[in-house]
């Protein structure tokens, strides 16, 4: 059975504290290294088991007492700033709140970059390819007014503000995009988070150009390319549901397509 | 790199919805070929029926019906996820396709034998 301990025992612990940390169960973990460039291949490490251990801090324990050139990307440690997204066991996750507990399978983790994204080097992915296409997919705010007019009213029970505040905590994390066969087959395809950001800003009511959305998502690799396979929605960590915003975006398209009208 | 988890209900969906389309249009040539007969030798395709009294034949148009049916329930979701407005519940509505297409292919076995 693994027996989880305190990381605050050592040398300055009790003898009870001492006894246990000579017993303390280590973790199999798997981490792929390397890069496209240099070739891949897979690392294994022991890393000591701790209670509410997260799958970052595991990467953190082998960068700081293993092997420090190991690569990886993280900030803020609370689910906020999206850049600790790996694959764990071939699901990707969020690491830093991703509990060891939660994806332990015989003891063992494996930890690979994310999919979908050119590796830099060993966990760092190059994100550039995601948020280009955020830029496609004409995910910027075109404004109805200028900085000298009065700000707009905007009423928060209003269905279009609901479904618009229903896709705006993306955290730029990319799990969808590592998640989605549809990314992983065709180059073009903007995918979930770039279109979820389109669909939020089409049904903001300070946008002034929804026509021009519209067009980026419409084209090659746009919104139609979605096969509705559900792993963005079924990955993200924040709970958001791109499947459904790119069937909005679907049917805006559609709409407009048969003369409705942007 | 590892493998992919992709063991979840909608994209199970999906690969169902897209063998059974392609199982299908590899069985559609095969199922004008015996239509023709009845137009240019109607014995031959009254021989070749009697076939279908043959348990493992009942136990392969069963597969079909199931095929049609989960082709026809899935592709309805889907229809009804990207044109109506309304997207919630797909897990329990692909679910449900592959309910009905079971009951439906089973009701079939059930008359045939």
């Amino acid at each position: 059975m693994l027996v989880y301990l305190n990381r605050n025992t050592g040398s300055t612990a009790p003898e009870r504290w001492k006894a246990k940390v000579t017993q303390r169960e280590t973790i199999t973990v798997t981490v792929q290294r390397g890069s496209a460039a240099t070739g891949q291949q897979a690392q294994e490490f022991q890393v000591p088991a701790y209670e509410s251990q997260t799958v970052l801090d595991v990467v953190s324990w082998i960068q700081q007492n293993t092997d420090p050139t190991l690569t990886y990307r993280f900030a803020c440690r609370v689910g906020m700033c999206g850049s600790c997204a790996m694959m764990v066991n071939g699901v990707p996750r969020w690491t830093c709140r991703t509990h060891v507990k939660k994806v332990l399978k015989d003891q063992r983790i494996d930890i690979a970059p994310l999919r979908n994204l050119p590796v830099l080097k060993d966990l760092a992915v190059d994100m550039d390819p995601f948020f280009d296409k955020w830029v496609a997919a004409e995910g910027r705010h075109h404004p109805t007014a200028g900085r000298e007019e009065p700000i707009p009213a905007i009423n928060p029970e209003a269905q279009n503000r609901q479904v618009a505040s229903a896709g705006i905590e993306c955290i730029n994390c990319s799990i969808c995009y590592a998640a989605c066969d549809t990314v992983a087959n065709d180059p073009d395809y903007l995918g979930p988070a770039a279109l979820q950001r389109a669909w939020t800003l089409y049904n903001d009511a300070k946008d002034a150009d929804r026509s021009a959305i519209l067009d980026a998502v419409s084209g090659k690799g746009g919104c139609h390319s979605c096969h509705s396979m559900g792993s963005c929605t079924t990955y993200c960590p924040n709970g958001l549901d791109p499947l459904s915003a790119i069937a909005g975006l679907k049917r805006a398209t559609t709409r407009r397509f048969f003369g409705g009208g942007a | 790199m590892s493998r992919v988890a992709r063991a979840h209900p909608l994209w199970l969906a999906y690969i169902l919805h897209r063998l059974s389309g392609l199982l299908l249009a590899l069985f559609l040539p095969f199922h004008f070929l015996v239509l023709s007969l009845a137009l240019h030798n109607a014995a031959r395709l009254d021989s070749f029926l009697t076939l279908a009294e043959i348990p493992v034949i009942k136990l392969s148009e069963t597969a079909l019906v199931f095929l049609l049916a989960v082709h026809m329930f899935g592709g309805l979701r889907l229809m009804a996820l990207e044109w109506l407005p309304w997207s919630g519940a797909q897990k329990t509505w692909a679910a449900s396709a592959t309910a009905g297409a079971f009951f439906l292919s089973f009701l079939f076995l059930m008359r045939a034998i």
